[in-house]
């Protein structure tokens, strides 16, 4: 059989053969293999836990740098790892469109499990449903991930003072951009999604004895957005410089053809790091010691509340500032 | 420093801005600039030029948006055709613009089958496995307009029956014509749009200055095209020589696309059309011909209410220039990008979007 059918998520013989020829190989781990109800994980050692949850609907499902699976979970293992949490386990939930390929479900399955093991968490749960054809796009996946964070690894936007320093961990806006110009047929041989798990970046800071004192990863609404999130959690003003904000020429090309703005296009494998002024430049000598950090940049600091509507502000490469807000709709490329 | 870096530097810029000073102080009186496209205006914003420049430089929005321009009754009748069971496609910029109470985005939540695409061939790629009709909404200038048409030349030779577009495409220079003779605007320069004039080429524009005495200058959409182009208009203006200067070279020639132009010439003939916020202006839209009518989806007769833009809406005076973005009393009140009340506060291009995104707090 090549192709997914309504049987599979039947929970019938064909659901077992899918999990056990299939998937099984792919995700080894104890407490998948004993394919009971709930996985059971075993004692944590001392700490808090973490958890989280997010859905995973991307077209195209295969992209330069990603799929969908690799999305997932790095996109999981991310939002633990802002926490300060080490992830410890990712529940699984596959929803496939009848008709789908199996082959290419078997690539997204193997790119999970790949990342997965690469960040050091086990896909210990799982379900899978099929949905008649026509009624989904290919596949989505929902994950959820358990995570532990050890003492002295507490983060938080509570932590975050005025003078503190914001470092991006690398260049924007590259999954928006190959996404955007995979849709628009735009291609270029060195843009590929930024789509990877961050728990090493971060536990190489924490081993260095530097503690950022708030992480959070840029996706859906990009820097702009985030940083207007902190600055209202926070009750600070941001301050940030364009020229300091690393952008690679494929993602400005990508940017200056659709009429897109950077600063509001998702990544999936960077972090925006709140950092006191004299860890700051420790920390960046930690991070450009991994290839995808190699462009991490101070981009500006949080300062007293000039305006509460406006909390963020940008000076200009020509020297203007102006508020950036958060993004308010979608982005659309431009039709003129 | 690489070819893209060179075309955005800030020292080059900050030199240009030096020269503007200079020429500025030798005016007596107000220079005010229309940039005509959408996307200038957004640079314009996004670089915060107007906070840099002198304070009689005055920089005019213009009409270069193609959903902004595009009329409440074509919004009406797309909606009209959804509720008939066609099938409609369109770029995602349509599907928020109001209409009354009435957008394509609700209809689609209320299952109208509406879908969006990125190109009029993904519209047509719909129509080949579907057995629906499918409708594309056709809008935009002179820039989408070649690739409509090359959607319908495929559609023609692969015998696709089940595919018709709505036109509300527009043409740029009868617009400049109106604003170039407005005795209220008083504009003394045109920046005038570098995508359209990659089509249609830079020496249509000869008839503003030659005509109505106002220099025009066609541009790019970095800030130091930008500058450059708004340093030109006022070196014509100070040293009494107006004309008409290709400042985009690098890809707008003087007579354009002229593959592009023959097959819009192919496909449509000039009609009167509907701006929003000009009216009527006669030959500045563009219909599908005679022979092409079986693509046609604008013979399709339906009934539709004739749309009552909202009160207090000033974007048809936003549009023409009389008033800025800032002094509409609904600008970020009511009328914001996630829940937009005139159609200049939907699109990255429009100009009320544009002041929102980037220029709200001037006094920062």
């Amino acid at each position: 059989m090549s192709k997914i059918i309504l049987a599979h998520g039947e929970g019938g013989k064909l659901t077992r053969e899918f999990i056990e020829e299939i998937i099984f190989p792919l995700f080894r781990n104890e407490p998948l293999k004993t394919l009971t109800d709930s996985a059971v994980l075993g004692k944590i050692k001392d700490g808090k836990i973490a958890f989280t949850t997010d859905a995973y609907l991307v077209s195209p499902i295969f992209f330069e740098g990603g799929d969908i699976g690799s999305l997932s979970i790095s996109g999981t293992i991310n939002d633990l790892c802002m926490c300060g949490a080490s992830p410890l386990a990712i529940s699984f939930a596959l929803i496939v469109e009848e008709g789908f390929e199996i082959e290419n479900l078997k690539k997204i399955l193997k790119s999970a499990a790949v990342t997965a093991k690469k960040a050091g968490a086990i896909i210990a749960t799982g379900d899978t449903k099929v949905l008649p054809k026509g009624k989904g796009d290919g596949v989505f996946i929902a994950t959820s991930g358990v995570g532990v964070i050890t003492k002295g690894r507490n983060i938080s936007d509570d932590f975050i003072e005025e003078g503190d320093k914001i470092i991006v961990s690398g260049d924007i806006g590259r999954h928006g951009a190959t996404i955007a110009a995979f849709r628009h047929n735009l291609k270029g041989k060195k843009l590929s999604s930024d789509c990877a798990p961050l728990n090493a970046i971060v536990d190489a800071l924490f081993e260095s004895g530097i503690k950022p004192k708030a992480l959070h990863d840029p996706t859906r609404g990009g820097v702009a957005t985030l940083l207007n999130e902190t600055a209202k959690r926070t009750k600070l003003g941001i301050e940030i410089y364009e020229e300091k904000i690393p952008i690679s020429k494929e993602v400005s090309a990508v940017c200056e053809v659709l009429g897109l703005d950077p600063l509001y296009l998702p990544c999936e494998g960077r972090f925006v790091g709140f950092f006191k002024p004299k860890d700051a430049e420790k920390a960046m000598l930690i991070l450009k010691n991994f290839k995808s950090c190699k462009n991490c940049s101070i981009i500006g600091q949080t300062t007293k509340i000039r305006n509460k509507m406006f909390p963020v502000l940008i000076k200009t490469k020509m020297g203007s500032v102006r508020p950036v807000d958060e993004l308010s709709g979608i982005q659309l490329p431009r039709i003129c | 420093m690489g070819f893209l870096d060179s075309l955005d530097d800030p020292t080059a810029s900050k030199n240009v801005i030096k020269e503007i000073v200079r020429l500025s102080s030798k005016l007596n009186k107000p220079f005010k600039i229309m940039e005509v496209c959408g996307t200038h205006t957004q640079t314009i914003s996004r670089y915060g030029l107007r906070k840099l420049l002198p304070q009689n430089i005055v920089l005019i929005s213009g009409p270069g948006c193609p959903v902004c321009v595009t009329a409440s009754s074509y919004i009406e009748k797309a909606i009209a055709l959804a509720r008939k069971n066609y099938h409609i496609t369109t770029f995602g910029d349509l599907m928020k613009v109001p209409s009354g109470t009435k957008s394509l985005e609700k209809e689609k939540a209320e299952g109208a089958q509406i879908d969006v695409v990125y190109s009029p061939l993904d519209a047509l790629k719909i129509a080949k496995s579907s057995k629906s009709q499918i409708i594309f909404l056709a809008v935009g200038f002179e820039t989408t307009i070649p690739a409509v048409c090359a959607t319908i030349q495929k559609a023609n030779e692969e015998n696709i029956e089940n595919f018709k577009i709505l036109s509300a495409h527009k043409i740029i220079p009868p617009p400049l014509r109106i604003l170039a003779s407005d005795p209220e605007l008083q504009i003394d320069g045109f920046i005038c749009p570098g995508h359209v004039s990659v089509i249609i080429g830079s020496k249509v524009y000869n008839f503003l200055p030659s005509e109505f005495q106002k220099g025009c200058v066609v541009s790019g959409f970095t800030a130091l095209d930008i500058l450059t182009s708004i340093k030109i208009l006022l070196e014509q203006k100070v040293n009494g020589k107006l004309g008409n200067i290709n400042n985009y070279k690098r890809v707008v020639k003087e007579n354009g696309n002229p593959f592009a132009l023959e097959l819009i010439e192919k496909f449509f003939e000039k009609e009167d059309a509907v701006w929003r916020g000009f009216g009527v202006i006669p030959k500045s839209g563009l219909k599908l011909k005679k022979e092409w009518e079986k693509f046609d989806g604008g013979l399709i007769d339906v009934n539709y209410d004739e749309p009552e833009d909202f009160k207090g809406c000033r974007c048809g005076d936003v549009l023409k220039g009389i008033i800025p973005p800032k002094d509409c009393p609904l600008m970020g009140k009511i009328c914001t990008p996630s829940n937009p009340v005139g159609a200049c506060m939907v699109s990255s291009e429009g100009s009320c979007a544009a002041y929102f995104k980037y220029e709200r707090n001037s006094d920062v």
